[in-house]
């Protein structure tokens, strides 16, 4: 029993310590992310279903109806009921994702009542972000840790980088519970903008300006990255949020405006 | 036999031997066992890059190669195993089994099938030449976005000509498949007791003349811009970058099924040989083939969902291409019910055959998730499309080749192979396969983007065993080479009929089959 008892807690200790194995999308801290999370492991458990209905249908035979075991095939090759019904029943259960999937888009593409807007823009390769309505803007590139230790034979270990990758220069800041609509475009090449936990990714295209909206629910700092071939530095433009409490935001704003205009003036 | 071998000596003693005996071939054999072995040497290739691709993903930093280099790998990658290795594969598999299954001679234009094979080396020597420029090769990904592209170097030009060739060799090789079974076909064999095999050839053929000259007009806007100062895609110059990918993916989508429909025949010819009984629903199957291939162009742009079209498109998109669930599950409900109170046996195209069907369906369950637009947000350019699309292409398209190849090896060469090899062959590839695929989708919804040369950490353990498992199956694939070498050095002694379950007029012929497979058409009741 103590035995055991060790043995377990071992084993959960372990489980643990390798938090790096993880195997599905993180769960959101925003509406769009959340419902994506929530559709995700619903589309997830019904074709888990499907899977394991045909698939045991299929091992039932393949062990069954096998010539070693003297099985004689029968004669059917056809049957029309059969076929409507598992025509049908695909058709039905299609409806039925096909129903929450619709709402769910509905409610990510509606941008309306924003607070405040961000314009993100894609260069090669870094990320520069403007917050019209108050007057803040900035570049956002991969911090000088990780670009150093990104090199071809640097022989820095990656693995004691801080955020290896996913650290930038200079983070965005957002509100929490606030409606933010984010604006995109690019200036050379298409990029897209993702931070799995926030939203999902929208591409920054020359020529057009697309549109997201997060509403973040938790302060904390979110890392995603560019996620269309952008050139050779494609894999080197993270991105960094820290969603922060309204005041402290507000704080931030009028801080940053201030450092803008005077480096302006320089 | 041997009186066998005598005849086709005899009868074609004008023939020119040694290389020119290659160059010159009119014959379907000949241009079929060019067509797979320019598809095998070019697996290989393509296989090499791959392993280029896993060596420097095995730990985060970059140890290799520069990012530059890595992305002329993964787009050459995909570009030699799409165009290089499979299509001609199916083309090859075509060339062989279209007449014997029809009880034709030989292909409708023989002259047209020489020409449409030798067009390949002179194509894919340009592209790979392109590696070896100052400028290095196309780093834009297969799929060519511009305004990247347009960036590219001075392989760009050399990279587009060569699609052009090999657009013009498919369609080529299209139009004699349909000049082939429309015409040829022996007394009796209507269309509805056509071989489905056959079947699905058709349908794909028809989808290569329509899908490949979209691929054309695409790529010559792309040099039109580069070159001669037009902007059909270039926003400074009033173009539209998102313009170039609904053009490609109208290609696109459809030659995806281009790849896969002719595997689906196959399935449906070994899984019913192997459970000694008929397939079931052939006539469904032909619906939903036919489905497949009209609803594959009405879905193209579930490929760019995040490109921000209309809500209206994205919906539209969406029940479009979930409605491909239907008539795919109509084709895998069949096969299990084909083997359903079947008397089945294991040898090595079967297994091949039956790993396709559950590895494929899980590819395309991820298929179902990707067609989901608001989660496809999350998904989309992440490793689970590339887990999603290697599980379709590999152990979906390849592993038909290869229980194709198993399948017929007898009848072509007279010659059985060795089973217990072709089953370790099976078991290693099954294996690696999902060991190199399988954790694809969990980096990816962990939210590793693809196409990336180096990665955060927390993506290394992941990525380390999907290198392990890529390793493996290139290596899994040298063993398959030896097979086929070791079978061709045996004594024919194959049976004319090498199957117990097979059914089809190719195994009325002798093994292995004379050099104009029916001189006269035999009759089909």
């Amino acid at each position: 029993m103590n035995r055991l008892s060790i043995l377990l807690i071992i084993m959960m200790s372990s489980v643990s310590s390798f938090a790096d194995w993880e195997v599905n999308m993180p769960r959101g801290v925003s509406p769009t992310a959340n419902a994506a999370y929530d559709l995700h492991m619903l589309i997830f458990y019904i074709t888990v279903v499907i899977g394991i209905i045909v698939f045991g249908v299929m091992f039932y035979s393949i062990f069954h109806h096998r010539k070693s075991k003297g099985a004689k095939p029968a004669s059917f090759h056809e049957s029309t009921t059969v076929e409507i019904i598992w025509t049908v029943i695909p058709f039905v259960i299609l409806v039925g994702m096909a129903v929450p999937a619709t709402k769910t888009l509905i409610m990510m593409e509606d941008t309306r009542d924003s607070e405040i807007t961000l314009k993100v823009t894609g260069y090669q390769w870094m990320w520069k972000y403007d917050y019209v309505e108050d007057n803040v803007s900035f570049f956002s590139k991969l911090d000088n840790k990780s670009n150093e230790a990104r090199q071809l034979g640097s022989k820095i270990d990656v693995n004691k980088v801080d955020n290896y990758l996913l650290n930038v220069d200079n983070e965005v800041v957002l509100p929490t519970d606030t409606k933010v609509r984010i604006l995109l475009t690019a200036s050379d090449v298409i990029h897209a903008w993702w931070v799995p936990e926030i939203t999902g990714k929208k591409d920054a295209i020359p020529g057009y300006i697309n549109e997201l909206w997060v509403d973040i629910k938790k302060p904390g700092v979110y890392r995603g990255q560019c996620t269309e071939l952008c050139g050779k530095d494609h894999g080197f433009m993270p991105i960094v949020v820290r969603a922060v409490p309204r005041q402290e935001y507000v704080k931030w704003v009028s801080l940053n405006q201030k450092n803008r205009v005077a480096d302006k003036s320089e | 036999m041997s009186t066998n071998i005598d005849h086709i000596k005899e009868e074609h003693h004008h023939q020119p031997s040694g290389l020119m005996r290659w160059i010159t071939t009119t014959n379907h054999k000949d241009i079929g066992s060019l067509y797979l072995w320019f598809s095998l040497l070019m697996f290989f290739i393509g296989g090499f890059m791959a392993l280029i691709i896993r060596a420097e993903l095995f730990q985060p930093g970059l140890q290799l190669v520069v990012p530059g280099f890595f992305n002329q790998m993964t787009t050459m990658h995909a570009l030699i195993m799409i165009f290089g290795a499979l299509m001609p594969a199916f083309v090859g598999l075509a060339n062989w089994q279209l007449p014997m299954m029809i009880g034709a001679p030989d292909m409708a234009l023989p002259r047209l099938n020489n020409w449409s094979f030798w067009i390949l080396p002179f194509a894919f020597a340009m592209l790979i030449s392109t590696l070896f420029f100052e400028s290095g090769g196309p780093a834009a990904g297969w799929t060519l976005y511009p305004p990247l592209s347009l960036q590219g170097g001075n392989s760009m030009p050399f990279v587009i000509f060569s699609l052009h060739l090999l657009g013009a060799s498919s369609i080529l090789g299209a139009i004699n498949v349909i000049a082939t079974i429309l015409n040829m076909r022996a007394p009796g064999m209507t269309l509805m007791k056509m071989p489905i095999f056959v079947w699905t050839w058709l349908i794909t053929a028809f989808l290569l003349i329509a899908a490949m000259p979209v691929l054309a007009g695409a790529i010559t806007m792309l040099l039109t811009d580069r070159f001669y100062g037009t902007s059909f895609f270039t926003a400074a110059g009033g173009g539209d970058p998102v313009l170039f990918q609904h053009i490609f993916w109208f290609f696109g989508h459809p030659e995806v099924y281009i790849l896969i429909l002719p595997a689906f025949g196959i399935i449906s010819t070994i899984i019913p040989a192997f459970s000694r009984k008929k397939l079931f629903g052939y006539d469904s199957m032909v619906y939903a083939t036919a489905s497949i291939a009209l609803l594959s162009f009405i879905v193209w742009a579930h490929h760019m969902f995040t490109v921000g079209m209309p809500l209206a498109g994205e919906i539209f998109f969406m029940f479009t291409t979930m409605l491909i669930a239907v008539p795919t599950g109509v084709k895998v409900f069949n096969w299990v019910a084909t083997m359903w109170k079947g008397s089945m046996t294991f040898e090595t195209p079967m297994l091949f055959s039956l790993a396709f069907i559950i590895l494929f369906t899980i590819g395309g369950f991820s298929g179902l998730m990707l067609a989901i637009t608001p989660a496809d947000f999350q998904y989309h350019d992440t490793y689970f499309v590339v887990a999603h699309f290697h599980y379709v292409l590999v152990p979906g398209a390849i592993f038909a080749v290869i229980a194709a190849v198993y399948y017929w090896l007898p009848k072509w060469t007279g010659k059985m192979y060795n089973e217990t090899l072709g089953k370790v062959h099976f078991w290693m590839t099954t294996v690696f396969v999902n060991i190199t695929f399988f954790p694809m989708h969990f980096v990816g919804l962990a939210g590793m983007p693809r196409r990336i040369p180096d990665y955060a950490v927390q993506f290394t353990d992941f990525n380390m065993i999907a290198s392990v498992g890529a390793f493996g199956f290139g290596l899994s694939q040298l063993l398959f080479v030896y097979i086929l070498f070791q079978t061709l050095r045996q004594p024919v002694t194959a049976a004319d009929k090498s199957w117990e379950g097979a059914e089809g007029l190719e195994w009325t012929l002798p093994s292995p089959a004379p050099y104009h497979s029916f001189d006269t058409p035999p009759k089909v009741d």
